[in-house]
């Protein structure tokens, strides 16, 4: 199982979402049209290519948006789980250990007292969405079934990794249900709203075009988000 | 079921479709006919397949439930906080649900839609500024009007509107004739006043071409002759084009897109015609937007430009006040405090923000900003079409509640709003409730305060 999961499994996961990525992207950019969208894309690229930045940037940064700063609470619990959601798997010793057994290179690694401290955020913040969806009115109207599982998924590979790494339970089983967790994950980015992954770039940028070119950004410094 | 007399899927493009739709009071028929108007459900999933492209369906489907658009709202918190008015859940279940279903929908769908799309939404695009994504759900209840009048769920106003662009290209019933007359009779009454002062038509090669909104000579046409006293002060070589002389856009609140080419065409032949240095257009938020930001993409303009540069109204006021063409009496500025409705079409999207504080740095010494303000302040609660459409007055008057409450948080009794839904919207907040505030356009200001150069005084 173990040699499954880490080989031709996991083969077909990166395989999966790498051309699934590539997929979404040429999809999305070759789906705009501007006379359908109304915005003069290749005609003002500078202030195009602006636009999108600022859209992007100021939208990355905690608190960088009147949006983020409106809902000061809710940003703390988003930059909190996507930090913590990207920087783990990345920077963790125990995957370092993998990649350098397996291709002879590995990134730097955090200190394990660090990564076990982003994990347990991770879950907290989850945990503080997940509540969010039922508690606020606003949002419980919008949310579905799916967006629990959502949650579910992105969550899994660090509830069984945590409890992996201790060796807590049966080391195998939860090692595997690490493993499959993660695949799982990667494979569902480009098919499901995970995909935001690459199409919150996509659509930011795309509307920070709309923006800067079209909707006042050829006039003054761009809106201020 | 074949389609009504006046509720169909048919466009207005004669005299006599108009008056009789004009003649049936309050649509009362007419709403009557669409309780019984199929929806072709093949045309419309056709017509979305064609024109609902990766943009949208992006918007639709990673839409995070994350409810961060629902405070944007002034529906939502003028409704106390309704969860039905968060614009995720507005837009999931008509144009999402549209999508979702491929079209297969019934009579009942389309009008819940039009209800939504028209009395829940006024496309002021505030939503998509809230959001992380981008997700810009006033643009999509605009897509989806577009879908709606092509099955004829239109309302009654709005219907009239695009058959007044298709058979008048104005707003309303004013013929080239109505419309020259006028500017002959606005420049005689004023004369007196103002010697020389005229109302040049079909002038070729002049600095400036000034369009208006079809309300102005048929109902305010002191509206043109104050906007000619201002060009005549300022020493404008300036003109109206006897043809493609209005610049609005009913048609684009309906969702009528053929309509909106034609309108904004008449515009641009004048431009070519005439060759004018820029276009100035009146105070109107949505003519601007229309004819001077969408319109050229509906024209299929590539650069999104209008054949000339083209100002709002207040760009031209700016630009006066700074350099001198026009003057303002020290004496005669606005003491009192001073509020400025920053109308969604030509401040969030069209960038003037900038302009309009620096009009108000000339003109009043206690001026009091809204909150929010600038590209994040609300919609007055009218746009979009709504401040004309009799089945949706109760809908709009509960929207206003937004713009009542930051007018009144000013501590300011005037309201300046250079466009005229939001003059429409304030004026009728006033008249609902009553909370004894004033507010004007930027003309009337401006001639109560600006110096008459010495060559222009009338002789005593």
């Amino acid at each position: 199982m173990y040699e499954f999961v880490t080989g031709p499994l996991a083969w077909i996961t990166f395989l999966v979402f790498f051309l699934g990525i590539i997929w979404r992207v040429v999809w999305y950019v070759r789906g705009l049209s501007w006379q359908l969208d109304r915005v003069a894309y290749g005609y003002h690229r500078s202030y195009g290519v602006r636009g999108a930045l600022r859209s992007i940037f100021y939208w990355l940064v905690p608190y960088g948006t009147h949006g983020w700063r409106y809902h000061w609470g809710f940003t703390v619990l988003v930059f909190t789980f996507h930090i913590g959601l990207l920087l783990t798997p990345l920077f963790l010793r125990a995957h370092n250990v993998l990649w350098m057994e397996r291709w002879g290179f590995q990134l730097p690694s955090l200190p394990e007292a660090l990564t076990d401290f982003l994990t347990i955020l991770v879950l907290a913040a989850a945990l503080g969405i997940l509540m969010r969806r039922f508690v606020r009115p606003e949002v419980r109207i919008l949310t579905t079934l799916y967006d629990i599982v959502m949650i579910a998924i992105a969550v899994a590979p660090f509830v069984t990794g945590f409890v992996a790494y201790r060796h807590w339970g049966d080391y195998n089983f939860w090692l595997i249900a690490h493993i499959l967790s993660g695949e799982i994950w990667l494979m569902a980015i480009p098919f499901t709203k995970l995909s935001h992954f690459v199409l919150f770039f996509l659509s930011r940028a795309q509307l920070g075009m709309d923006y800067g070119i079209k909707r006042g950004g050829m006039k003054n410094k761009g809106l201020v988000w | 079921m074949p389609e009504g007399t006046l509720c169909n899927k048919k466009t207005v493009d004669t005299k006599e479709y108009l008056q009789a739709l004009l003649a049936d009071k309050s649509g009362k028929v007419y709403y009557e006919e669409m309780n019984h108007l199929d929806v072709n459900c093949d045309a419309l999933w056709q017509l979305i397949q064609k024109t609902c492209k990766s943009r949208l369906r992006t918007w639709l489907e990673i839409c995070a439930h994350c409810g961060m658009c629902a405070e944007s709202c002034f529906y939502y918190l003028a409704n106390n906080k309704d969860p039905r008015q968060v614009p995720s859940y507005k837009i999931q279940s008509t144009l999402g649900e549209l999508i979702r279903r491929k079209g297969q929908v019934d009579n009942a769908f389309m009008q819940m839609c039009m209800d939504t799309a028209f009395s829940k939404c006024t496309c002021c695009t505030r939503c998509g500024v809230y959001c992380p994504f981008g997700i810009d759900m006033g643009i999509m209840f605009s897509y989806l009007r577009g879908l709606l009048f092509s099955q004829g769920f239109t309302p009654w106003e709005m219907k009239i509107g695009t058959g007044m662009h298709r058979v008048y290209r104005a707003q309303m019933d004013v013929t080239t004739e109505d419309w020259v007359e006028t500017c002959e009779w606005m420049a005689e009454e004023w004369e007196d006043d103002y010697p020389g002062l005229e109302i040049p038509v079909d002038k070729e090669d002049a600095d400036i071409i000034y369009t208006v909104n079809a309300r102005e000579p048929k109902h305010y046409p002191e509206d043109l002759a104050e906007a000619a006293v201002l060009f005549h002060l300022a020493g404008e070589n300036w003109t109206v084009p006897s043809e493609g002389w209005e610049e609005t856009s009913l048609a684009m609140f309906a969702g009528d897109w053929a309509a909106c080419k034609m309108q904004v065409e008449s515009v641009y032949d004048a431009m070519h015609r005439l060759r004018p240095k820029r276009m100035v257009v009146t105070e109107c938020g949505h003519a601007y937007r229309a004819t001077v930001i969408e319109g050229p993409y509906w024209a299929g303009i590539p650069s999104g430009q209008t054949p000339v540069e083209s100002l709002h109204y207040v760009e031209w006021v700016a630009e006066a006040l700074r350099t001198g063409k026009i003057k303002i009496d020290p004496a005669k500025k606005i003491k009192e405090p001073v509020t400025y409705q920053d109308s969604c079409n030509y401040i969030r999207n069209a960038g003037l923000k900038d302009v309009a504080r620096e009009i108000m740095s000339y003109i009043a010494e206690d001026f009091r900003e809204m909150s929010p303000n600038k590209e994040h302040n609300f919609c007055c609660g009218g746009g979009g079409g709504l401040n004309g459409i009799g089945r949706y007055r109760q809908q709009r008057n509960i929207g206003m509640k937004v713009k009542r409450d930051q007018i009144l948080a000013t501590g300011a009794k005037l309201v300046i709003a250079p466009c005229h839904n939001c003059w429409d919207a304030i004026r009728d907040l006033e008249e609902v409730y009553r909370v004894g505030i004033r507010w004007s356009f930027l003309k009337p200001l401006l001639i109560n305060m600006a110096v008459v150069p010495e060559h222009l005084l009338p002789e005593e």
